[in-house]
């Protein structure tokens, strides 16, 4: 087997890099952060379309605006940076060189070119057919054959990074089973796989018919198939930032996870039954019954919401273990007085869990309950929801994550001192409260992908209550401090990388493999076992996260029952 | 050790649970289930339930039967475009029809009566909501979804299209009519 | 690990506690590969895509 293997052991973090596999996860975030900066521009143009008082795109330019967003945000951003998480989780947590570099590259290319194609399509100003291109409004058949390039892309990457399982585990760089963050990824790669072919299943087909070789185009059949493709690529982020929440405890904390069965049990239950949920998507639907509608919308019976809920608490949990190791140990909520609130990657993750769970994770599911969905489905509740998940949830944990990554992978220093801890504040809180606003304004009614709401000149229109116009006017508000955060984390980012200090390293040298690797990261001394080491209370390790998971339960149970009063108020139905 | 490495014991499916994830699970594992059953049981307990009765049929076909019911029933028209208000009595089929950009006809119903709305699209999806109400439901083509509804309190409603159709979907709209 | 490669000696772990099944199933991408493929193509696709073609056809 081949031994040209190359790696560097970072000084600072004591993590292995694979350099093929370095550049690969370098070039796939630049290229992420490139789709954030064109997303986020696209994203001023959106925000103050919406916000009518300021009503500034023409309509044809909206929603051209709105369709290259939805792409550049959901689909460019998130997927590249993805694809750097599964090479860091294979190659440097396992310390293994990295499968076919060579494929790696070809799945990186096809990325890029199915993203540029596509956006091309957009830009001609024939495909503003959102992302989801619901057939048969048709676009231009660049706009699919770019989604498949791009698909196919990242199947060679999800492939890699198996190869590399394979490779790590056959030359044994590792002993006994995969750090939990590399089973994270595992979780994820999977979702992934399937996602992707169930794309190829519904984009394939609609190329063809885009370019008159196929004659009709089912609707029903496109949106049940392509949200097995839309909706299960959002759990592959829910699988990539939880992970990245693991990650982060392990990095800021040295913290250990409470207990590797449960954790991993979890991503398992996403493994099973995570990408049924798709079927929320499709409940304000005929033709599907309710049998099938309520079986996959719960995840049969809410086991993924439950793994989340799980991960929601051993995350936290696990902080508060290993703070309270270190000395934090008095009352209920020493650890996350004393936690380091100042370290940007750590504020970046704790908005992301709190974000996540409280925001976007109660309201997906009241969205994704098969009545309650009836008063909210494609209201400005829908967008509100995502913006929680794969905004807060994702885009933060992934900001942060950048913020540890500069120094490692780029071997610079963040730049401009704390304001990468301020932009986390400020992203973080901004995007609440666009994402509250505009769940407001979706549950008095007002509808999502809409260029006007007040109807103005139809000779019938309709007025919104004045309450839905304060959401959507405060929407807009936060959504501006949320444009402030973006632009704060893409001029960091991006100054950082190309200008900023550079990290002396003295000792830096290549090593083979064969030579030995550098020594692990070294662990937190303390408490070796983590578990009964003697700290916490009432007979528990993190009694004060317990805590917090009750607030959230409560929540969660109040705001449920809260919507099912709503919905028995409006018009029966059957 | 931590969760970028590898777990330090060989064998940590057994490890034992702290009482804190143990306790977290039961509780996240009752709510889950009670979540479950809530759907089941507004269907048989419930009065808003999406209705499961739907049929594939062809716009032409729909279009016929929408236009028998307006010849029927019509009572006036409205609008600029002269779109027929349509009163069927309690009970009866009635036709709705979404195409680019318009619904047809405009409803007048009777609060506290049934009747079976039909739902289809003539060309591409479009999006059925009903305001103030928020009752949101898609719209196929192809796909003839036939709902029970009881208005409950006399008022004008409107219709809004709410799934993106193109360059006019901001324009779709229509009123509804619900009288003593 | 440096010293993992003295130690892949085949058998040399005979005497260790044998990994339960569970585990076992964890440590196993392939089939979690399969398991998550098979699981939402059954019932999410498949499922669904019959619902819908067995629709009646309007009188
Ligand atoms: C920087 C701050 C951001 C602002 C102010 C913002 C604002 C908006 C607004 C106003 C809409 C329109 C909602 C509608 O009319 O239906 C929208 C849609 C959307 N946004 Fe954002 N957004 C931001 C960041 C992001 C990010 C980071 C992502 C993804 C990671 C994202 C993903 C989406 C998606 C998928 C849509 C839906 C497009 C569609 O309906 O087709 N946004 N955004
Ligand atoms: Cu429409
Ligand atoms: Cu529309």
């Amino acid at each position: 087997m081949a031994v040209n293997r190359n790696f560097r052991t970072c000084p600072t973090t004591g993590l292995v890099f694979h350099e093929p596999a370095e550049k690969l996860m370098r070039w796939n975030a630049v290229v992420a952060v490139v789709a954030l900066l064109i997303g986020g521009v696209l994203a001023i143009g959106v925000l103050l379309t919406r916000w009518q008082a300021v009503h500034l795109l023409q309509a044809d330019l909206f929603y051209q605006f709105l369709t290259a967003h939805g792409l550049n945000m959901l689909v460019f951003w998130i997927i590249f940076f993805e694809m750097a998480i599964l090479y860091f989780a294979s190659s440097t947590l396992l310390r293994c060189r990295l499968a076919t570099p060579g494929m790696a590259w070809v799945g990186f290319w096809l990325m890029v070119v199915g993203a540029l194609l596509n956006n091309y399509a957009v830009l001609r100003g024939d495909s503003s057919v959102m992302f989801t291109s619901y057939a048969p409004m048709g676009a231009h058949p660049t706009f699919y054959a770019g989604l498949i390039l791009f698909a196919v892309g990242a199947l060679i990457a999800c492939f890699v990074f198996f190869g590399t399982l394979v490779i790590a585990k056959a030359e044994r760089t590792y002993h006994g089973s995969v750090p939990l963050v590399t089973f994270g990824a595992i979780t994820a790669a999977i979702i992934a796989v399937f996602t992707i072919a169930t794309g190829a299943i519904i984009l394939i087909p609609t190329l063809l018919w885009s370019l008159g070789l196929i004659e009709h185009i089912d609707s029903l059949m496109y949106r049940t198939i392509w949200w097995g493709f839309g909706h299960s690529s959002q759990q592959i982020n829910v699988a990539a930032h939880v992970s990245v929440w693991y990650a982060g405890a392990a990095v800021v904390f040295g913290a250990k996870p409470m207990s590797e069965k449960v954790s991993r049990t979890a991503f398992l239950l996403y493994i099973f039954f995570l990408q049924l949920a798709s079927a929320h998507h499709l409940l304000a639907d005929p033709g599907l019954t309710s049998n099938w509608k309520i079986f996959n919308t719960s995840y049969a019976m809410y086991l993924a919401v439950l793994a989340s809920m799980v991960h929601g608490l051993t995350v936290p949990g696990s902080i508060e273990v290993a703070q309270r190791q270190k000395g934090f140990n008095n009352g209920l909520f020493e650890w996350l007085r004393k936690a380091p609130w100042g370290n940007a990657p750590f504020v970046a993750v704790f908005i992301s869990i709190v974000g996540f769970g409280f925001l976007g994770g109660i309201s997906g599911v009241m969205m994704g309950t098969e009545q309650l969905n009836l008063i909210i489905h494609n209201t400005l509740y829908v967008p509100g929801h995502f913006h929680a998940t794969v905004v807060i949830g994702t885009t933060l944990a992934f900001m942060g994550l950048t913020y540890f990554l500069i120094p490692v992978l780029f071997r610079r220093k963040v730049a401009f001192g704390n304001m990468a801890t301020w932009q986390a504040y400020i992203f973080g809180i901004s995007m609440s409260g666009f994402s509250v606003f505009m769940m407001g304004a979706g549950t008095l009614g007002a509808p999502r992908r809409h260029w006007d709401i007040s109807f103005a000149g139809n000779p019938f229109g309709y007025e919104f209550p004045a309450t839905a116009w304060l959401m959507i006017a405060l929407m807009g508000i936060f959504g501006v401090g949320a444009l402030v955060g973006g632009a704060m984390y893409l001029a960091i980012t991006v100054y950082s990388v190309f200008l900023g200090e550079k990290i002396q390293t003295p000792d830096f040298a290549t090593v083979s493999a064969k030579r030995g690797m550098a020594p692990a990261p070294q662990p937190v001394a303390v408490g070796a076992t983590g578990h009964g080491a003697g700290v916490g209370a009432w007979g528990m390790v993190a009694p004060g996260t317990f805590v917090l998971a009750l607030v959230f339960l409560t929540s969660f149970v109040l705001y449920y029952f809260v919507n099912w009063k709503y919905l028995s108020t409006v018009w029966p139905l059957r | 050790m931590s969760a970028i490495l590898p777990p330090t014991e060989r064998v940590w499916w057994k490890e034992p649970l702290d009482r804190v994830e143990l306790l977290w699970i039961v509780i996240a594992l009752v709510w889950c289930l009670i979540m479950f059953f809530m759907m089941p049981y507004w269907h048989v307990y419930g009065q808003q339930n999406l209705a499961n009765e739907a049929y594939k049929t062809s716009p032409e076909a729909f279009a016929k039967k929408a236009d028998e019911v307006i010849a029927k029933y019509k009572v006036r028209e409205e609008g600029p475009q002269k779109i027929p208000v349509v009163k069927p009595p309690a009970g009866s089929d009635v036709y709705l029809v979404a195409r680019l950009w318009s619904w047809q006809p405009i409803l007048e119903l009777e609060a506290g009566k049934s009747y079976r709305i039909h739902l289809m699209s003539m060309d591409w999806l479009h999006g059925f909501s009903l305001q103030p109400e928020n009752i949101n439901i898609e719209v196929h083509p192809g796909y003839d979804h036939v709902l029970t509804v009881t208005p409950t309190a006399p008022g004008k409603f409107s219709i809004i299209c709410n799934e993106y159709c193109g360059i006019n979907h901001h324009t779709m709209i229509s009123p509804l009519y619900v009288v003593k | 690990m440096a010293n993992t490669t003295e130690s892949n000696v085949p058998g040399d772990d005979v005497l260790e506690e044998p990994v339960p099944a569970m585990q076992q199933l964890l440590d196993n991408p392939f089939l979690l590969l399969f398991i998550g493929i098979a699981v939402p193509t059954v019932l999410y696709t498949i499922w669904g895509v019959m619902e819908i073609v067995n629709l009646p056809i309007a009188k």
